[in-house]
Protein backbone atom coordinates (compact mmCIF):
# COMPACT_ATOMS: atom_id res chain seq x y z
CA UNK A 1 0.00 0.00 0.00
CA UNK A 2 1.51 3.33 -1.19
CA UNK A 3 -0.71 5.56 0.62
CA UNK A 4 -1.22 6.59 4.58
CA UNK A 5 -5.10 7.83 4.31
CA UNK A 6 -8.18 7.66 1.88
CA UNK A 7 -7.86 11.66 1.17
CA UNK A 8 -3.94 10.92 0.45
CA UNK A 9 -5.52 8.45 -1.84
CA UNK A 10 -7.67 10.97 -3.78
CA UNK A 11 -5.00 14.02 -3.44
CA UNK A 12 -2.19 11.82 -5.41
CA UNK A 13 0.50 13.54 -4.56
CA UNK A 14 -1.30 16.69 -5.29
CA UNK A 15 -1.52 15.21 -9.19
CA UNK A 16 -5.02 14.10 -8.23
CA UNK A 17 -7.12 16.18 -10.37
CA UNK A 18 -5.24 14.99 -13.74
CA UNK A 19 -4.82 11.14 -12.47
CA UNK A 20 -8.86 10.71 -12.01
CA UNK A 21 -9.41 13.54 -14.77
CA UNK A 22 -7.28 10.51 -16.69
CA UNK A 23 -9.30 7.08 -15.20
CA UNK A 24 -13.00 8.92 -15.20
CA UNK A 25 -12.45 9.64 -19.12
CA UNK A 26 -10.67 6.45 -19.71
CA UNK A 27 -13.92 4.51 -17.64
CA UNK A 28 -16.27 6.68 -18.37
CA UNK A 29 -15.74 5.96 -22.33
CA UNK A 30 -15.29 2.42 -21.39
CA UNK A 31 -18.39 1.69 -19.64
CA UNK A 32 -20.15 3.80 -22.79
CA UNK A 33 -18.88 1.67 -25.31
CA UNK A 34 -20.42 -1.33 -23.73
CA UNK A 35 -23.41 0.12 -22.78
CA UNK A 36 -23.34 0.73 -26.61
CA UNK A 37 -22.43 -2.46 -27.99
CA UNK A 38 -25.36 -4.48 -25.67
CA UNK A 39 -28.11 -2.00 -26.85
CA UNK A 40 -27.06 -2.70 -30.62
CA UNK A 41 -27.72 -6.41 -29.63
CA UNK A 42 -31.06 -5.58 -27.87
CA UNK A 43 -31.82 -3.11 -30.52
CA UNK A 44 -31.52 -5.61 -33.34
CA UNK A 45 -33.69 -8.06 -31.81
CA UNK A 46 -36.55 -5.50 -31.44
CA UNK A 47 -36.27 -4.58 -34.80
CA UNK A 48 -36.54 -8.58 -35.54
CA UNK A 49 -39.13 -9.37 -33.81
CA UNK A 50 -41.24 -6.33 -34.90
CA UNK A 51 -39.91 -7.18 -38.75
CA UNK A 52 -41.72 -11.17 -37.96
CA UNK A 53 -44.93 -10.03 -36.31
CA UNK A 54 -45.45 -7.75 -39.41
CA UNK A 55 -44.51 -10.31 -41.66
CA UNK A 56 -47.28 -12.40 -39.81
CA UNK A 57 -50.33 -9.73 -39.77
CA UNK A 58 -49.61 -9.66 -43.69
CA UNK A 59 -49.56 -13.38 -44.32
CA UNK A 60 -53.00 -13.82 -41.95
CA UNK A 61 -54.81 -10.81 -43.37
CA UNK A 62 -53.97 -12.03 -47.29
CA UNK A 63 -55.45 -15.66 -46.19
CA UNK A 64 -58.46 -14.00 -44.90
CA UNK A 65 -59.05 -11.93 -47.86
CA UNK A 66 -58.63 -15.06 -50.18
CA UNK A 67 -61.01 -16.99 -48.45
CA UNK B 1 -4.56 -24.43 -38.98
CA UNK B 2 -6.39 -23.47 -41.46
CA UNK B 3 -8.86 -26.48 -41.18
CA UNK B 4 -9.27 -25.17 -38.29
CA UNK B 5 -9.92 -21.68 -39.07
CA UNK B 6 -11.74 -22.51 -42.38
CA UNK B 7 -15.34 -23.33 -41.04
CA UNK B 8 -15.29 -19.82 -38.95
CA UNK B 9 -15.74 -18.38 -42.37
CA UNK B 10 -19.39 -19.59 -42.77
CA UNK B 11 -21.45 -16.91 -40.69
CA UNK B 12 -23.46 -19.25 -38.77
CA UNK B 13 -20.74 -21.25 -37.32
CA UNK B 14 -18.91 -17.79 -36.85
CA UNK B 15 -22.04 -16.18 -34.80
CA UNK B 16 -22.22 -19.57 -32.58
CA UNK B 17 -18.06 -19.45 -31.91
CA UNK B 18 -18.72 -15.92 -30.99
CA UNK B 19 -21.42 -16.32 -28.62
CA UNK B 20 -19.17 -19.59 -26.78
CA UNK B 21 -16.10 -16.92 -26.68
CA UNK B 22 -17.99 -13.96 -25.09
CA UNK B 23 -19.06 -14.52 -21.83
CA UNK B 24 -15.77 -16.09 -20.40
CA UNK B 25 -13.95 -12.81 -22.81
CA UNK B 26 -16.04 -10.50 -21.18
CA UNK B 27 -15.90 -11.04 -17.48
CA UNK B 28 -12.16 -12.29 -17.67
CA UNK B 29 -11.85 -8.93 -19.06
CA UNK B 30 -13.51 -6.59 -16.49
CA UNK B 31 -11.81 -9.03 -14.11
CA UNK B 32 -8.07 -8.69 -14.61
CA UNK B 33 -8.35 -4.86 -15.98
CA UNK B 34 -9.68 -3.72 -12.49
CA UNK B 35 -7.26 -6.09 -10.53
CA UNK B 36 -4.19 -4.55 -12.86
CA UNK B 37 -5.80 -0.83 -12.58
CA UNK B 38 -6.11 -1.77 -8.78
CA UNK B 39 -2.25 -2.71 -8.18
CA UNK B 40 -1.68 0.18 -10.43
CA UNK B 41 -3.02 2.83 -8.90
CA UNK B 42 -2.92 1.77 -4.83
CA UNK B 43 0.16 -0.89 -4.54
CA UNK B 44 2.45 -0.08 -7.69
CA UNK B 45 5.31 2.84 -6.09
CA UNK B 46 5.93 6.16 -7.46
CA UNK B 47 8.48 7.51 -10.23
CA UNK B 48 11.34 9.29 -8.92
CA UNK B 49 10.60 11.53 -11.70
CA UNK B 50 6.37 11.87 -12.56
CA UNK B 51 5.72 11.15 -8.77
CA UNK B 52 2.44 10.02 -8.64
CA UNK B 53 1.17 10.79 -12.01
CA UNK B 54 2.97 7.48 -13.15
CA UNK B 55 -0.01 5.73 -12.24
CA UNK B 56 -1.58 7.17 -15.70
CA UNK B 57 0.55 4.39 -17.31
CA UNK B 58 -2.10 1.58 -16.49
CA UNK B 59 -4.46 2.81 -18.98
CA UNK B 60 -2.09 5.12 -20.83
CA UNK B 61 -0.43 2.52 -22.90
CA UNK B 62 -2.77 -0.27 -22.66
CA UNK B 63 -5.02 2.09 -25.09
CA UNK B 64 -2.25 3.18 -26.94
CA UNK B 65 -1.17 -0.16 -27.68
CA UNK B 66 -4.23 -1.64 -28.45
CA UNK B 67 -5.68 1.25 -30.13
CA UNK B 68 -2.36 0.31 -32.97
CA UNK B 69 -2.83 -3.71 -32.23
CA UNK B 70 -6.67 -3.61 -32.76
CA UNK B 71 -5.86 -1.32 -36.39
CA UNK B 72 -3.87 -4.07 -37.24
CA UNK B 73 -6.49 -6.64 -36.57
CA UNK B 74 -9.00 -4.55 -38.57
CA UNK B 75 -6.44 -3.71 -41.54
CA UNK B 76 -6.01 -8.00 -41.65
CA UNK B 77 -9.51 -8.47 -42.12
CA UNK B 78 -9.50 -5.90 -44.81
CA UNK B 79 -7.35 -7.45 -46.87
CA UNK B 80 -8.80 -11.06 -46.61
CA UNK B 81 -12.27 -9.20 -47.13
CA UNK B 82 -10.58 -7.63 -50.52
CA UNK B 83 -8.69 -10.46 -52.03
CA UNK B 84 -10.68 -13.54 -50.73
CA UNK B 85 -14.18 -11.94 -50.78
CA UNK B 86 -14.82 -13.38 -46.89
CA UNK B 87 -18.54 -12.03 -46.45
CA UNK B 88 -17.55 -11.92 -42.34
CA UNK B 89 -13.93 -10.69 -42.81
CA UNK B 90 -15.53 -7.46 -44.13
CA UNK B 91 -18.10 -6.93 -41.78
CA UNK B 92 -15.75 -7.65 -39.06
CA UNK B 93 -13.89 -4.36 -40.39
CA UNK B 94 -16.81 -2.68 -39.30
CA UNK B 95 -17.40 -4.36 -35.93
CA UNK B 96 -13.46 -3.58 -34.78
CA UNK B 97 -13.49 -0.22 -36.13
CA UNK B 98 -15.63 1.82 -33.41
CA UNK B 99 -13.37 -0.10 -30.33
CA UNK B 100 -10.71 0.76 -32.27
CA UNK B 101 -11.65 4.49 -32.29
CA UNK B 102 -12.70 4.55 -28.35
CA UNK B 103 -8.60 3.41 -27.04
CA UNK B 104 -7.52 5.62 -29.78
CA UNK B 105 -9.56 8.60 -28.29
CA UNK B 106 -8.55 7.20 -24.67
CA UNK B 107 -4.85 6.69 -25.22
CA UNK B 108 -5.19 10.57 -26.53
CA UNK B 109 -7.07 11.72 -23.86
CA UNK B 110 -4.79 10.25 -21.24
CA UNK B 111 -1.54 11.56 -22.61
CA UNK B 112 -3.04 14.86 -22.49
CA UNK B 113 -4.29 14.45 -18.73
CA UNK B 114 -0.75 12.96 -18.52
CA UNK B 115 1.09 15.76 -20.64
CA UNK B 116 -0.51 18.84 -18.82
CA UNK B 117 1.47 18.20 -15.30
CA UNK B 118 4.43 16.74 -16.78
CA UNK B 119 5.40 18.30 -19.98
CA UNK B 120 3.22 21.93 -19.00
CA UNK B 121 0.84 21.95 -22.35
CA UNK B 122 -2.05 19.63 -22.94
CA UNK B 123 -1.46 19.21 -26.65
CA UNK B 124 1.87 19.54 -28.90
CA UNK B 125 2.25 19.07 -32.44
CA UNK B 126 4.43 16.32 -31.51
CA UNK B 127 5.54 13.53 -33.89
CA UNK B 128 4.15 10.92 -31.45
CA UNK B 129 1.05 12.66 -31.03
CA UNK B 130 0.14 13.92 -34.60
CA UNK B 131 0.57 10.38 -35.84
CA UNK B 132 -1.98 8.90 -33.13
CA UNK B 133 -4.26 11.50 -33.69
CA UNK B 134 -4.20 10.18 -37.47
CA UNK B 135 -4.93 7.08 -36.50
CA UNK B 136 -8.37 8.51 -34.47
CA UNK B 137 -9.21 9.96 -38.26
CA UNK B 138 -8.49 6.57 -39.92
CA UNK B 139 -10.63 4.82 -38.11
CA UNK B 140 -13.39 7.60 -38.10
CA UNK B 141 -12.54 7.82 -41.66
CA UNK B 142 -13.56 4.14 -42.33
CA UNK B 143 -16.34 3.98 -40.40
CA UNK B 144 -17.71 7.62 -42.37
CA UNK B 145 -16.90 5.70 -45.58
CA UNK B 146 -19.06 2.71 -44.81
CA UNK B 147 -21.94 5.25 -44.15
CA UNK B 148 -21.85 7.40 -47.30
CA UNK B 149 -22.53 4.78 -49.34
CA UNK B 150 -26.44 3.24 -49.61
CA UNK B 151 -24.99 -0.28 -51.14
CA UNK B 152 -23.10 -1.66 -47.62
CA UNK B 153 -21.38 -4.15 -50.43
CA UNK B 154 -19.40 -0.80 -51.84
CA UNK B 155 -18.86 0.76 -48.73
CA UNK B 156 -17.71 -2.12 -47.09
CA UNK B 157 -14.98 -2.42 -50.18
CA UNK B 158 -14.40 1.59 -50.01
CA UNK B 159 -13.57 1.09 -46.41
CA UNK B 160 -11.97 -2.16 -46.61
CA UNK B 161 -9.56 -0.10 -49.03
CA UNK B 162 -8.71 3.07 -46.40
CA UNK B 163 -8.19 -0.05 -43.56
CA UNK B 164 -5.67 -1.83 -45.72
CA UNK B 165 -3.66 1.60 -47.13
CA UNK B 166 -3.71 3.10 -43.25
CA UNK B 167 -1.30 0.51 -42.05
CA UNK B 168 1.34 2.66 -43.49
CA UNK B 169 0.70 4.89 -40.13
CA UNK B 170 0.74 2.42 -37.50
CA UNK B 171 5.46 1.85 -37.92
CA UNK B 172 5.02 5.52 -38.73
CA UNK B 173 3.37 5.74 -34.74
CA UNK B 174 5.66 3.18 -33.19
CA UNK B 175 8.90 4.72 -34.17
CA UNK B 176 7.94 8.42 -34.28
CA UNK B 177 9.66 8.62 -30.90
CA UNK B 178 12.93 7.22 -32.55
CA UNK B 179 12.29 9.23 -35.92
CA UNK B 180 11.85 12.27 -34.74
CA UNK B 181 12.73 14.61 -31.99
CA UNK B 182 9.65 14.07 -29.44
CA UNK B 183 8.53 15.34 -26.36
CA UNK B 184 6.96 12.26 -25.82
CA UNK B 185 9.20 9.70 -24.48
CA UNK B 186 10.89 6.49 -26.16
CA UNK B 187 9.44 2.97 -25.65
CA UNK B 188 10.43 1.10 -22.70
CA UNK B 189 8.63 -2.09 -23.26
CA UNK B 190 7.98 -2.57 -27.29
CA UNK B 191 11.33 -3.13 -27.63
CA UNK B 192 14.02 -6.05 -28.73
CA UNK B 193 15.55 -5.73 -25.43
CA UNK B 194 14.63 -6.63 -21.95
CA UNK B 195 12.09 -3.90 -20.65
CA UNK B 196 13.60 -1.09 -18.72
CA UNK B 197 10.68 -0.67 -16.45
CA UNK B 198 11.31 -1.91 -12.50
CA UNK B 199 8.98 -5.43 -12.24
CA UNK B 200 7.06 -3.60 -9.30
CA UNK B 201 5.35 -1.57 -12.08
CA UNK B 202 5.72 -3.79 -14.98
CA UNK B 203 3.72 -6.69 -13.70
CA UNK B 204 0.24 -4.27 -13.13
CA UNK B 205 1.56 -2.69 -16.12
CA UNK B 206 1.50 -5.82 -18.20
CA UNK B 207 -1.82 -7.34 -16.23
CA UNK B 208 -3.79 -3.85 -17.50
CA UNK B 209 -2.57 -4.73 -20.77
CA UNK B 210 -4.11 -8.15 -20.56
CA UNK B 211 -7.31 -7.31 -19.54
CA UNK B 212 -7.28 -4.09 -21.85
CA UNK B 213 -6.54 -7.18 -24.89
CA UNK B 214 -9.47 -9.38 -23.57
CA UNK B 215 -12.12 -6.52 -23.14
CA UNK B 216 -11.42 -5.54 -26.98
CA UNK B 217 -11.71 -9.07 -28.20
CA UNK B 218 -15.04 -9.41 -26.24
CA UNK B 219 -16.48 -6.60 -27.70
CA UNK B 220 -15.58 -7.65 -31.37
CA UNK B 221 -17.36 -11.13 -30.09
CA UNK B 222 -20.26 -8.88 -29.43
CA UNK B 223 -20.09 -6.61 -32.27
CA UNK B 224 -19.47 -9.21 -34.70
CA UNK B 225 -22.28 -11.41 -34.01
CA UNK B 226 -24.81 -8.46 -34.42
CA UNK B 227 -23.29 -7.60 -37.71
CA UNK B 228 -23.63 -11.21 -38.64
CA UNK B 229 -27.19 -10.93 -37.52
CA UNK B 230 -28.04 -7.85 -39.00
CA UNK B 231 -26.67 -9.32 -42.60
CA UNK B 232 -28.26 -12.50 -42.62
CA UNK B 233 -31.68 -11.86 -40.86
CA UNK B 234 -33.17 -13.13 -43.83
CA UNK B 235 -31.82 -16.45 -43.37
CA UNK B 236 -33.12 -19.97 -42.21
CA UNK B 237 -30.96 -20.01 -39.70
CA UNK B 238 -31.08 -17.06 -37.88
CA UNK B 239 -35.26 -17.87 -37.64
CA UNK B 240 -34.29 -21.09 -36.28
CA UNK B 241 -31.71 -19.31 -33.64
CA UNK B 242 -33.23 -16.79 -32.95
CA UNK B 243 -37.45 -18.88 -32.03
CA UNK B 244 -39.22 -17.34 -34.86
CA UNK B 245 -41.36 -18.90 -37.41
Amino acid sequence: MQFDSFSDFLAMGGYGFYIWLAYGLTYGLLIGLVVYCFWEVKAFHQNFRQKLARAQRIKQYQEAEHR
Amino acid sequence: MFKWLHPLAKPETLYHFCGRLFPWLMLSAIGILLFGNLWGLVFAPQDYQQFDTVRIIYIHVPSALLSMSTYTMMAIAAFIALVWQVKVAQWSVLAIAPIGAVFTAISLLTGMAWGKPMWGTWWEWDARLTSQLILLFLYLGVIALYGAFSDRQTGGKVASLLAVIGIVNIPIIHFSVEWWNTLHQGASITKFDTPSVHPSMLWPLLISLLGFYLLMLALVCLRLRTAILEHEQHRPWVRATLGGH
